[in-house]
């Protein structure tokens, strides 16, 4: 992990796009502008951060902006963990995708587009993964209620049909 | 008689349908040149799963074939999603641990040390060595229980049938080790926050090294029964290798990248539960083919029992479970006799501890690659966001790489290669 003083140099680099920089129990997290994802992460994999580990989605309801987007870099030669985290509004939550240079984030940005409705633009097949393609909302986002929800199998189906008549 | 009529089609049936599956090379070089033969280069959509036995759980994959060569796949998952994430949302940090299990069901002891793990580094409590030492046992037999499911089931997906029995035989041995420390054989619930809920039996030593000393002879048996299987050979060797650049692009960990020759192993890399203490080796493959994949999981059986055999023997003296009462709970006897013990009994079974507000991503090796769990607490006795990266949801991504351009046959080898567990995808 880069120390508490490796972290703020990483953050001097990285320019005016470095909004925030977080030492939490030895991990190293950098808050960027969320318009310069790309930018960021690129210059990242060029400081050796070479492997996206994992990308997921927070919401910080009631907080402004609230939902956020963590990106887990490795640096596989060095061992070295650094957090990347940018912040977008709910109410134009949209984010370049990073597909085209870390294509393991396909799934992942998906997951998050599903779960939290972050739109990452310039994705290749931005499309609800784990959710039925109909479902509306975002269920990960913290004030959709939990439960109720109605279970459809095809025998209620049928008798639905049926009743119609 | 009247006609019948087809039933309109549902707004979510439509909407499947209208799946358009991308052109492949094949097709946009035809189509370029204008000169193709109508029956060569017919596409064929064929939908394989999500109930299929060798998808290995309830995966559904859109095929594009033309002949029997795969040309396109896409993977459609979900079925299984239960929402468990957001149901950690809506419980005290104590409570997660079953749920989180549920997750990925063949490797339950790790999801729980994700989670346990990510919470420690939050309330910043320290396990001891004997807790440790008891984690890394009851890992590392989760590791092979887990190898011996995959091995099974995807030799009964190549046609050999006898090595499932011979596999659910060892597999029942380590689940009758899990039901006596725990009393379940499956999802134990037996990882603390803090350390292990009870220390091991007497006999469970005993029995352990029992199993330690029949498991490699089994795995040898294993080795010799598949490595003179012709078919079996044939359908693994050369078939479908993707390279390890590729991989790390696709994010893939785990035995898939080791097999192509990279040896990253989080065990080794960035040791945790005293991993550092134990003497093993990482089992690296060189094509980075079918059969590699394959050899690697047979061998790591074999580690996984030299690092069981360690730790029994250096098995510390101590305490299992850390003695901060504010997150572990009293002993039986205490209650009786204390009140503040009583007192820390019912706060922690009712509202559970709280966490100081922070996030952290916990990273371990489970069979399957690297396994992070992301918990985010804001201050409060429920976790505010918890996130697993499942290795298997980022490790599916790499399907349509290794398959595309071979037969329909290899890709039933090499779904069974990259051992998807499907609630470990779906969550």
């Amino acid at each position: 992990m880069p120390d508490a003083t490796g972290l703020e140099l990483l953050a001097g680099e990285l320019g005016d796009a470095a909004i925030e920089t977080i030492y939490f129990r030895d991990h190293a997290t950098v808050v960027i502008e969320p318009a310069r994802i790309r930018a960021v992460l690129a210059t990242l994999r060029r400081k050796g951060y070479g492997f996206l580990a994992s990308v997921h989605g927070v919401d910080h309801y009631p907080q402004e902006p609230r939902l956020g987007v963590v990106y887990e870099l490795l640096d596989m030669s060095r061992v070295d963990r650094v957090t990347v985290k940018l912040r977008v509004p709910s109410d134009a939550p949209r984010v370049e995708s990073v597909t085209e240079d870390w294509p393991t984030a396909d799934h992942q940005e998906r997951e998050v587009y599903d779960m939290f409705g972050v739109v990452f633009e310039g994705h290749p097949d931005l499309r609800r993964i784990l959710m039925p393609e109909d479902y509306e909302g975002h269920p990960q986002r913290r004030d959709f209620p939990l439960g109720g929800e109605p279970v459809i199998f095809t025998r209620d189906e049928a008798e639905r049909l049926e009743s119609r008549e | 008689m009247s006609q019948v009529e087809n039933p309109p089609l549902s707004e979510y049936r439509r909407r499947e349908q209208s799946i358009v599956l991308a052109p492949t090379e094949e097709q946009l070089r035809s189509d370029s040149d204008g000169a193709s033969d109508e029956a060569t280069h017919e596409l064929l959509t064929l939908n394989f799963g999500p109930h299929h036995p060798a998808t290995h759980g309830v995966l559904r994959l859109l095929v594009t074939l033309q002949g029997e060569i795969v040309r396109d796949i896409k993977p459609v998952i979900g079925y299984v999603h239960t929402g468990i994430e957001k149901t950690a949302e809506d419980k005290a940090y104590w409570k997660v641990i079953p749920i989180v299990e549920r997750m990925d069901y063949l490797s339950y002891y790790f999801n729980a040390m994700a989670f346990c793990g990510a919470v420690e580094t939050l309330v910043e409590v320290e396990v001891p060595r004997r807790g440790q030492y008891l984690r890394v046992i009851h890992l590392e037999l989760n590791r092979i229980a887990s190898h011996l499911i995959w091995l099974g089931t995807s030799a009964l997906d190549l046609g050999a049938v006898s090595i499932f029995l011979y596999c659910l035989r060892e597999r029942e041995q380590i689940l009758d080790l899990f039901e006596m420390s725990s009393g379940q054989r499956m999802h134990t619930r037996y990882f603390q926050v803090g350390g292990v809920i009870e220390d091991i039996p007497a006999g469970f030593a005993q029995k352990l090294r029992e199993f330690l000393k029949i498991m490699p002879r089994r795995a040898d048996e294993y080795g010799a029964i598949l490595n003179s299987n012709e078919i079996l050979l044939q359908r693994l060797r050369g078939t479908c290798p993707l390279d390890a650049q590729t991989l790390l692009g696709l994010g893939v960990t785990g035995p898939l990248l080791r097999a192509a020759g990279n040896p990253w192993d989080l065990r080794k890399a960035d040791p945790y539960s005293s991993y550092e203490d134990f003497e093993f080796k990482i089992p690296v493959g060189t094509a980075g083919d079918n059969y590699d994949r394959f050899a690697v999981r047979l061998a790591e059986i074999y580690e996984s029992v030299r690092i069981i055999e360690q730790a029994l023997d250096g098995l510390p003296e101590g305490p299992h479970i850390t003695a901060d009462r504010k997150v572990a709970l009293p002993p039986r006897h205490e209650l009786a006799t204390s009140m503040e013990a009583l007192i820390h009994h019912f706060k922690l079974v009712t509202e559970g501890f709280r966490v100081p507000p922070g996030e952290v991503y916990h990273p371990i090796e489970s069979p399957r690659g690297e396994l992070g769990c992301y918990v985010r607490s804001d201050g409060s006795s429920k976790p505010a966001r918890v996130h697993m990266r499942d290795p298997s949801f980022v490790n599916l991504q790499a399907l349509s790489h290794m398959v595309k351009g071979s037969y329909i046959a290899d890709l039933i080898a090499t779904v069974a290669m990259l051992d998807p567990i499907l609630g470990g995808i779906d969550r």
